[in-house]
């Protein structure tokens, strides 16, 4: 084609957050052609805004931990549904995945003997997370990024990539354009990791950029591959609610790792009046018993705090829905009540949470050495995607390979903070490890010529159209408000279907969104194209909540409130059959009785 | 909600001009939500970078009013706002379109800096031993965000274009973060004298005024850099300078 640029690579890495360029430096090591692309400038993907830290049973503050804790914390957060070998493969390697980082240049916060400082965070057992003050994801994106570009790979930034390109049933490539220009690129590769991240910009408030698209997910289940556990979508317990162009921002749960605490509007402290059966025994009962925990005494129990994300998240909706919350519709989150223990807390405060004492005086006026902050729940995170192997990371699609927030598996129903970071170093190693030996093993797909025209026609589309096609943004805004709406937290399935019928007129819309300008950097030309993908992965998330008549994890349906046994057994698996979209249950395989003991000893 | 004119540039690699825009401003709106209102509103086609929202990612920089600043931490109640409000791109990179500018040197530069190259472990399972205080001052310049906001301000590269010789205040603070690294044994001093251009820097602080990561990158970076490569290259002279301190 003559206005197509080509490159060929043995393995393809779509994504440069952490999952994508730690399986790109695995990938170019063992001396296969690598190339990676991303939609943003080098290092600025969501991994850079992760805060709290990663989690790693390396017990360097509490002898105690130890990969079989880290498991069976992973499966009770996940309510079970998770792929039990991703989370036995990940408590085991996490360790290892973090030094890594120390020897290719990261500087954790240190324990007082020199090691790597670990802290509590919701449903660990014991202080687990390897932490850089609050902008942990900035150290990590930036170590793999410095020692990625030594490591003899290429980097495409601002490209976006439209569709994987098959030959038969396995990749062949991708297809796609740069966003500085406009032109059009074909990437030929023998095979593929997908690392594309989440969804959350299918909702309004979310604590995720432009980049949540969803294209992974809908790329993938373009090209024939399995997504499972779409229904999964967490709703961070706490977002900042005020100003209004804030709401969603992301107030890291290190606060809550740290003492903070959660009122409602007459200073209550909520979170102890409901404490699930699940959690009891490690829960603490006093306000004392939970700040010591917090300071690291071994005999005290987690304060209620730090429950899981799902639970705190929808006790914060009852007391706002209860006429309990603050003045903007939110909780208080108060950190500053510490200093009735300590007595430089101020100081304290501004050491262990700089960039939540920065983000809030800049954007909010507010000093949270002083005054608590206001926080309500955002979208944040999805647990569902492209289903894969547990140990090699390939989708069902062969060649295709899939690692961090756009696979599925790892998390089940429910993930626990920290276990992103996590996990986009164990499986993004994993990825590139595997892709790279199928590329040594297969040969290049022969590209289809008549896909990629039929793709180059569908992206220009809009630009033909022009200023009198629909707005895009539009189109997205009103995706945004009724997922929100109808899908969000507490769910129920008249609104779901609604969602549906929402979603499909919406689609009928996208087909007719039209932009002016040209192809140089056109934001709204981008958006367009972003729309196909961002109704995909709704349709699926409101199918598969529809189908899942019960209450789990993240997902709370008011029509079936309670956890139905039954459920256990299944996930949910959505694929592209004849153009339309349909969601079944597929068994969960049998836990090893090895895992199964060690989840019996840890209950 | 109050109207507010914003004076926003437009254009592209050929050129370009200012447009005048009015929006409706709320509570609390930082200047990147007027210019996504007015690009969801007014101009589709308008480019303009960001992630986070939340000065995190380092990439909506721009100048508004003459300042280089992040557009997603600036507030428009810290704005004048009787009089129109200006934003147009860094000025030290070619325009792209719009706020967007071509900050591909920045990743060339980065490339030819000698990597981190740590020591042998200090213990048996592999793992090295070091005390919070020997990380605290390396971990300042570690916030960097990549903003290059720094750069858009330096006079050596924004009105002396001195990019082939001259790597820029952000790049000092790479520098330095590998040089003091606890663990690092690479030299990069020659390096900082021949091809750097450290000696460019006549220590204006104008890049430590913008940095929204508060890195002090005059004091803490770049003159314990440019005393690295005295010592180093013009001893007896440093002597001297310690004699009369
Ligand atoms: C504010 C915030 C705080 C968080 N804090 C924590 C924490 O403390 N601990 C934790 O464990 N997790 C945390 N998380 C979650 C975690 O940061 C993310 O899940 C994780 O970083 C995702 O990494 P990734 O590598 O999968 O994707 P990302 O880092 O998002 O990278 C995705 C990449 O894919 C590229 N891409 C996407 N679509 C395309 C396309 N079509 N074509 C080409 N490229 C494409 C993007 O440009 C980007 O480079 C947080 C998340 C947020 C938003
Ligand atoms: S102090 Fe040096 S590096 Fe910084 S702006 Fe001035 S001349 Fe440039
Ligand atoms: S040093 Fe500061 S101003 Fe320069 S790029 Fe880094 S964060 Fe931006
Ligand atoms: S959008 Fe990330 S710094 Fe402004």
């Amino acid at each position: 084609m003559p206005d197509v640029k080509t490159y060929s690579y043995d393995v393809l890495v779509i994504g440069a957050g952490g999952a994508g360029l730690r399986a790109a430096i695995e990938a170019a090591n063992s001396g296969v052609r690598t190339g990676v692309i991303c939609k943003s400038l080098l290092g600025k993907a969501h991994t850079v805004m992760a805060e709290g830290g990663m989690a790693a049973a390396m017990a360097n503050v509490d002898d105690r931990d130890n990969w079989r804790v880290h498991f069976s914390d992973t499966m009770r957060g996940g309510q079970y549904l998770n792929n039990w070998r991703m989370a036995e493969l990940h408590a085991r390697e996490a360790p290892d995945r973090a030094r890594e980082l120390e020897a290719w240049g990261a500087l954790f916060d240190r324990t007082s003997d020199g090691r790597i400082l670990q802290r509590n965070f919701g449903g660990h057992r014991y202080p687990r997370l390897a932490h850089v003050g609050d902008r942990t994801g900035l150290e990590m994106i930036r170590t793999l990024q410095d020692h990625g570009i030594h490591q003899g790979m290429d980097v495409h930034m601002e490209c976006t990539v439209l569709s994987i390109l098959m030959d038969g049933g396995r990749v062949a490539g991708a297809f796609g354009y740069e966003r500085n220009n406009g032109e059009f690129v074909i990437w030929k590769a023998k095979a593929i990791v997908m690392a594309t991240g989440g969804v959350g910009r299918a909702f309004k408030i979310t604590s995720n950029s432009w980049e949540y698209s969803g294209d992974g997910q809908s790329l993938a289940y373009r090209a024939g591959a399995d997504l499972m556990d779409m229904e999964f979508v967490q709703f961070h317990p706490t977002g900042m609610v005020w100003p209004p162009s804030v709401r969603g921002i992301l107030v890291t749960e290190g606060v809550r790792g740290e003492g903070g605490i959660l009122k409602n509007k007459d200073g209550h402290r909520f979170m102890f009046d409901d404490i699930p059966d699940l959690y009891k025994n490690q829960t603490s009962d006093s306000e004392e018993e939970g700040w010591r925990y917090v300071q690291g005494d071994k005999s005290a129990r987690r304060p209620p705090e730090l429950l899981t994300r799902d639970h705190v998240a929808r006790c914060i909706n009852r007391e706002v829905k209860a006429g309990r919350g603050s003045p903007h519709g939110g909780v208080f989150l108060d950190i500053a009540w510490i200093k009735k223990y300590i007595p430089k807390a101020e100081d304290h405060i501004r050491k262990k949470l700089p960039s939540m004492y920065h983000q809030f005086k800049e954007l909010a006026g507010i000093d949270i050495t002083r005054e608590p902050m206001e926080v309500g729940p955002t979208t944040h995170y999805i647990m569902g995607g492209i289903r894969v192997d547990g140990d090699s990371q390939m989708s069902t699609v062969p060649g295709l390979f899939a690692a961090g927030e756009v696979a599925a598996g790892l998390h089940g129903a429910n993930r626990l903070g920290g276990n992103s970071l996590s996990d986009l170093l164990v499986f993004g190693k994993r990825a590139g490890e595997y892709a790279a030996e199928f590329a040594r093993k297969n040969g290049q797909g022969a590209v289809d010529n008549g896909q990629v025209e039929a793709e180059r026609a569908r992206a220009l589309a809009p630009l033909e159209r022009g200023a009198s096609g629909e707005n895009p943004y539009a189109i997205q805004y009103e995706l945004q408000e009724k997922m929100q709406e109808l899908v969000g937290i507490v769910r129920v399935e008249s609104e779901m279907k609604e969602a549906i019928e929402v979603v499909g007129r919406l689609k009928e819309r996208a087909e007719r969104a039209g932009v002016a300008g040209s192809r140089i950097y056109n934001g709204g030309w981008h958006a367009a194209m972003d729309l196909r993908n961002l109704l995909t992965v709704s349709e699926a998330i409101a199918r598969c909540a529809v189908l899942r008549q019960e209450s789990r994890g993240a997902q709370f349906r008011e029509d079936f409130q309670s956890k139905d046994p039954e459920w256990a057994k299944y996930n949910l698996i959505t694929r592209q059959d004849g153009g339309g979209m349909t969601v079944e249950k597929r068994p969960i395989p049998p836990m090893p009785d090895e895992l199964k003991q060690i989840i019996e000893e840890m209950k | 909600m109050r109207n507010v004119e914003f004076r926003i540039w437009r254009g592209d690699g050929k050129g370009g001009d200012f447009r005048t825009y009015t929006t409706g401003i709320d509570d609390g709106m930082v200047v990147l939500d007027a210019v996504h209102k007015i690009q969801a509103e007014q101009a589709n086609d308008l480019a303009v970078r960001w992630n986070c929202k939340a000065g995190k990612c380092g990439s909506c920089s721009a100048e508004i009013n003459g300042l280089p600043r992040l557009m997603c931490m600036t507030r428009m109640n810290s704005l004048p706002l009787d009089e129109p409000v200006t934003i147009e791109p860094m000025h030290s990179f070619p325009p792209i379109k719009d706020l967007v500018t071509d900050v591909s040197w920045n990743y060339e530069v980065k490339k030819r800096i000698k990597p981190f190259k740590p020591r042998k472990p200090d213990a048996a399972d592999g793992t090295w031993r070091m005390q919070q205080a020997d990380v605290d001052r390396v971990q300042e310049f570690r916030k960097c965000i990549e903003c290059f906001l720094c750069q858009d301000v330096c006079h050596v590269l924004r009105e002396h274009t001195k990019h082939d010789e001259f790597i820029g205040p952000r790049f000092f603070v790479y520098t330095a973060a590998l040089e003091m690294h606890p663990l690092d044994t690479e030299d990069r001093v020659p390096d900082l004298k021949e091809t750097d251009g450290i000696g460019y820097c006549n220590i204006t602080t104008c890049c430590r005024q913008v940095c929204p990561e508060h890195i002090t990158i005059t004091e803490n970076a770049i003159i314990p850099l440019k005393e690295r490569v005295v010592d180093r290259y013009f001893d007896p002279l440093t002597r001297l300078f310690r004699m009369f301190k």
